[in-house]
């Protein structure tokens, strides 16, 4: 622990964490680009859907396994949402970096702190919240 | 009307969106939702979630820069979105149970909220005394400044604590960021100076966005047409709008757009109250 505090520094750490949500939204957005320019290429001419009534996405759209899938037969609705992925685990990812960094300062308070955080981001991901 | 068109048409609003939200400093996805449901017809549900997505992409992007300069006090907003992360889950199981046309009354109401508190007098001096909470936390910090660096202290931790609760069940209700609040309970509560809430609570947005956006996305309210020219477009904005901020005094900008938010927000509660949505 303390020779990768001597390497990095907190200060360090505080603008690896900068440039990791910056890679991460870049990254999405990219993705979500070249999935889009490919959506409109496929399906442009086609009307819009009516997005006036609520209907909700199917598994697809929702699902790791889903969105997934469809990346795998090379669908680019779900292309756009691997972007969403990317998008949505970049705040989350931004988290871990802040535990590692406050562990590797031993701020016990702190890794307390962060871990709860991350605890209740993980519950609403995985504890059954989808009614 | 083709896909292809409509992509365009949502591709250039969610620019102007970012834009806006960019220059009064309220954030893309507040301005996002009513441009959605009032002019695109979209169901508030879909215009949620992908506001929701507006507001990360705005917060990761723009925390770089800050947290560069050395202004964003990373323990205190941490230690914050205990509160918000916990609020936003709340508010997003709550919002199964909301009717539509009252999410869209309360969004109304807090647009109002935000667009007073943009143009109010900001705090700017540095408290030297703090609350025993703010110690036992190590929440007070210092930040740098033209005239060198700035030490300050923090009040009434427990009471933003609270507010913070608030803001992240409006976020996880309404898929908004709710800046607002946050400076609100940084700012007016904590006595932090204006700098450093703005930046703490832009880092903070993000990740409160995401706690509820996990949730959106497996009920089906995140829409993959509509994810790529929003996501897109509102980044866009908000890139310009930040080179803007550097040229133009945004004062006076700040108060027509606040003022013109004001008569979309009255829409909003007018059609809520019609059951328009």
């Amino acid at each position: 622990m303390n020779i990768f505090k001597k390497i990095l520094g907190d200060r360090d750490i505080e603008l690896l964490i900068g440039k990791q949500l910056r890679t991460g939204v870049v990254t999405a957005s990219c993705i979500a680009l070249l999935g889009g320019i490919f959506y409109l290429v496929q399906q442009g001419a086609a009307s819009v859907p009516d997005y006036s009534q609520f209907k909700g996405e199917g598994a697809e759209y929702t699902s790791f396994r889903g969105i997934f899938h469809g990346v795998a037969t090379g669908s680019a609705t779900e292309f756009i949402q691997l972007g969403v992925l990317v998008l949505l685990a970049t705040p989350i990812l931004r988290i871990f970096f802040s535990l590692l960094a406050f562990a590797l300062e031993k701020d016990r308070l702190y890794v307390l702190i962060t871990t709860l955080v991350l605890g209740i981001i993980l519950f609403s991901m995985f504890g059954g919240l989808k009614i | 009307m083709n896909i292809l068109i409509f992509s365009l048409i949502l591709l250039a609003g969610a620019y102007v969106a970012g834009l806006l939200g960019s220059l009064t400093g309220l954030g893309g996805g507040v301005i996002l939702i009513p441009l959605l449901t009032l002019v695109f017809h979209v169901d508030i549900r879909y215009a949620i979630g992908v506001a929701l997505l507006a507001s990360i992409a705005n917060s990761s992007g723009a925390a770089t820069a800050y947290i560069k300069e050395g202004i964003t006090n990373i323990r205190l907003g941490m230690f914050l979105e205990i509160a918000t992360t916990a609020g936003a889950v709340g508010g997003a199981l709550l919002a199964i149970f909301t009717p539509v046309n009252t999410i869209a009354i309360l969004l109304g109401v807090v647009l109002i909220f935000s667009a007073a508190m943009t143009i109010r007098k900001k705090h700017e001096h540095a408290e030297q005394t703090g609350s025993k909470l703010s110690y036992l936390l190590k929440l007070n910090s210092s930040y740098p400044t033209p005239t060198g660096e700035v030490s300050y202290k923090l009040k009434n931790v427990a009471g933003g604590f609270g507010i913070m609760l608030i803001a992240g069940v409006l976020s996880g209700l309404l898929g908004i960021g709710s800046g607002a609040l946050k400076v609100l309970a940084m700012d007016s509560t904590m006595r932090i100076p204006f700098k450093v809430s703005t930046t703490t609570s832009n880092f903070m947005i993000g990740v409160t966005a995401a706690a509820s956006a996990v949730v959106y996305l497996q009920r089906g309210y995140i829409d993959p047409g509509m994810a790529f020219p929003v996501v897109l477009g509102v980044l866009g904005g908000a890139f310009t709008g930040a080179r803007l901020l550097t040229f133009i005094n945004a004062r006076t900008l700040r108060i027509i757009f606040c003022a013109a938010i004001t008569f979309v927000a009255l829409e909003m509660i007018y059609n809520g109250l019609n059951h328009q949505f």
